[in-house]
């Protein structure tokens, strides 16, 4: 076996993520915020790993 | 002789193979840019340029930390002190300039934090990849980071489930460095922290490689991007456990126990397509592009897979979840808390270094025991 398999598995697996979730949860390219966070005048509101929740 | 006749055949070959990598990027760039949003189609691809870069150049966080503690060689430590500087120079007046529209990798210093970060050095130096490497590791093939990048996400969302009742033993408001004197600062310490690094290192092995410098650059250059166009620095593993949160809600688990999982915004982040979510999209960039740079490679992805005994395969899984639940506990891995924390002036970032490289001793030593190198 080779790494072949391991980043095939790996590739297959996001796959699979993004797959399950487009299902339950489409996105709204409607709703999407400005391209640039920068000069937006919108208050960011991402999830970050360093953010306690609000 | 049949090398010869063949090459003519193979080359096209791998050009096509090598053109069809760069179009599926572009093309699943342009999709999610036009299903999702354009902001989040730069997102997945300054994703796949941090992919790029850490698989390409071979760069990365836990491989420098290594070679300084175990060889004296600090040229990777310090190439990671220069991207560090290099966005911070950028970052800190952005952040003080535009506190609405940009937030930095802000949090407090407390006794979880400062024991997550120190397990999570242990952990990283196990399995030798740290938030980023275990996503580039999983990409590129490499065994070890793909059995412990699902465990990651599973600490990772367990870790935020019990967030609040570890930071409630103990934390500091939090502390941030802003404007000019901020960032004067945080150069000085980077500057003395190299210096210190400079002087440990074996004479002959302190030189930074060009390779590193370029890593240095391209990853300042593509963390400020970050910054710019999702209003927020580089982050990894909130990203890893949003999807394993995500995951036990399709199974029926309810997460309204948690104080963290059903606040407002982590119900609205459940709720929304997981390419709406910013590390989400720098993560998946992470494994693909990783992923797009071994199959480039000649002979990439055709290494023949490891063998390790079942101990290492077990300390693997324990790895994972210890890096990913402890990285929550440290609010940052080496990407969000190291990297992104002290180049947008947070003091956490530094507390998360000292704590993160004592781990790394204790991870050094465990490593061979646990069957994931040969004993020395």
């Amino acid at each position: 076996m080779t790494r072949r398999l391991t980043a095939s598995l790996a590739l297959a697996g996001l796959v699979a993520l993004i797959g399950a979730d487009l299902m339950r949860s489409p996105p709204n390219p409607y709703h999407a915020p400005p391209v640039f966070a920068l000069g937006s005048g919108v208050t960011a509101a991402g999830g970050f790993c360093g953010a306690l929740p609000n | 002789m049949s090398d010869t006749s063949l090459a003519p055949i193979r080359a096209p070959k791998v050009t096509m193979a090598r053109t069809g990598l760069i179009g599926a990027a572009l093309i699943v760039i342009g999709l999610v840019a036009l299903f999702a949003g354009a902001r989040f189609g730069l997102m997945l691809a300054i994703g796949l340029g941090f992919g790029v870069a850490l698989e390409g150049l071979r760069f990365g966080f836990a491989g420098p930390w290594r070679a300084m503690i175990l060889r004296r060689e600090p040229a990777g430590i310090l190439a990671q002190f220069l991207a560090i500087a290099l966005v911070a120079c950028v970052a800190i007046p952005l952040l003080t300039a535009h506190p609405e529209e940009l937030s930095g990798a802000q949090a407090p210093i407390g006794w979880a934090m400062i024991g997550g970060a120190f397990v999570f050095g242990a952990a990283m130096q196990v399995v030798l990849g740290c938030g980023s490497g275990t996503l580039v590791n999983a990409g590129s093939g490499n065994p070890v980071g793909l059995l412990a990048l699902p465990f990651f996400a599973i600490g990772s969302f367990a870790g935020a489930y019990h967030l609040i009742w570890w930071t409630g033993l103990g934390a500091l408001p939090i502390l941030t460095l802003r404007g000019i004197p901020g960032l004067a600062v945080t150069l000085a310490g980077l500057a003395l922290l190299a210096g210190l690094f400079w002087a440990l290192g074996k004479p002959g092995s302190r030189r930074v490689p060009t390779r590193y410098l370029v890593a240095a650059l391209v990853l300042a250059a593509l963390a400020i991007a970050n910054l710019v166009v999702a209003g927020q620095p580089w982050g990894v593993v909130y990203g890893l456990g949003l999807w394993a949160a995500k995951g036990a809600v399709a199974l029926g688990a309810d997460l309204s126990g948690s104080a963290f999982w059903a606040a407002s915004g982590s119900v609205e982040r459940l709720r929304s397509s997981v390419l709406t979510d910013y590390t989400s999209l720098t993560d998946f960039g992470l494994i693909a592009g990783a992923f797009g740079v071994a199959a480039w490679r000649r002979g990439g992805l055709a290494q023949p897979l490891p063998s390790y005994p079942a101990r290492a395969w077990v300390a693997t899984v324990i790895a994972g979840l210890l890096l990913g639940y402890s990285s929550r506990l440290a609010f940052g891995c080496n990407v969000g808390a190291f990297f992104s924390g002290i180049a947008t002036g947070s003091l956490h970032g530094w507390v998360w270094f000292v704590a993160a490289f004592a781990g790394a001793f204790v991870g050094i030593r465990l490593r061979p025991l646990v069957g994931l190198e040969a004993r020395t």
